[in-house]
């Protein structure tokens, strides 16, 4: 499910909008992540808290909403423009990559929190598929 | 079965009974049927789905949008067993609508971002673990009786 130039517009559209509120927006979904998913917090064990909000999670959820804004300039070429963050997370962090969609579902879930009239029915199109695209991009030096 | 905390139980009673049904139903399907584009491939009769302005303002989704959300209203009432209240609606799922159970999931996210925008910093993470978790038993309970 390729993006087209449409959806990278919308992306880029929305992400200029949200990236005053970038931050909270990676502390939130990395907070809920944690929370819902608790499987998730397998990765972190070596967190001293991994309560919504705690320091450990609002310092990396800047990290991640970072890596995400990364993506967005580097929509043209998302597997060339990630590829340290590939090797980052198939060599070393060895993350399953079921994780990505579950991370990318409460990113939406956020956005729609904290931005529900910027959060139309194409932006959630647009950065669902985007946020796909991402997760492929990231897993692509996987095996 | 279940268990459903005190919290989990008031939350998913709170959310429904505060709910406008009509504005959720229409804007959860027409979501949908938006962001995951195959899901059209059940309402062949709805006329026109041709871009996301004609899906939001069609008639039958929105009248459509309301039935799902009130077949919601069974769980809601049933929480200690929806599974055995939702045994007619998985046969009628399967056998008759022939639904693939993904979409319950779809529908589900497509709920979840419309009840998120709806509540704001209400709908915080402990609300949305109660929400979720309810609406994984529901789509548990409707793929029950496939086979």
């Amino acid at each position: 499910m390729s993006l087209s130039a449409n959806d990278k517009a919308t992306v880029k559209a929305l992400w200029a909008k949200i990236s005053p509120k970038a931050e909270d927006v990676g502390n939130e979904a990395l907070s809920r992540m944690l929370y819902v998913y608790p499987q998730t917090k397998t990765y972190f064990s070596h967190w001293s808290d991994l309560t919504p909000g705690s320091a450990p999670v609002r310092k990396h959820g800047k990290k991640v909403i970072g890596g995400i804004g990364l993506a967005v300039e580097k929509i043209d070429d998302l597997f060339a423009g990630l590829l340290t963050l590939s090797e980052l997370h198939a060599f070393q962090l060895r993350v399953d990559p079921a994780n990505f969609r579950i991370l990318s579902h409460n990113i939406l879930v956020v956005l729609a929190m904290l931005f529900p009239d910027d959060f139309t029915p194409e932006a959630n199109l647009a950065m669902d598929k985007f946020l796909a695209r991402v997760a492929l991009a990231l897993s692509d030096k996987y095996r | 079965m279940v268990e459903w905390t005190e919290f989990e139980r008031t939350t998913i009673q709170d959310i429904f009974s505060k709910m406008n049904y009509d504005v959720v139903g229409q804007q959860s399907l027409a979501r949908c049927l938006i962001v995951y584009p195959w899901t059209q491939r059940y309402f062949g009769n709805f006329g026109n789905l041709y871009n996301a302005a004609a899906i939001m303002g069609n008639p039958m989704v929105a009248a459509h949008g309301r039935v799902v959300l009130h077949g919601l209203d069974k769980a809601v009432k049933n929480m200690d067993n929806i599974k055995a209240a939702y045994a007619e609606l998985s046969v009628l799922h399967s056998e008759k609508l022939h639904v693939d159970p993904d979409n319950f999931r779809l529908l589900g996210d497509c709920l979840t971002v419309v009840v998120a925008a709806q509540l704001g910093a209400a709908f915080t993470p402990e609300v949305q673990a109660a929400f979720q978790k309810f609406l994984a038993v529901v789509i548990s309970s409707l793929q029950r009786q496939y086979h």
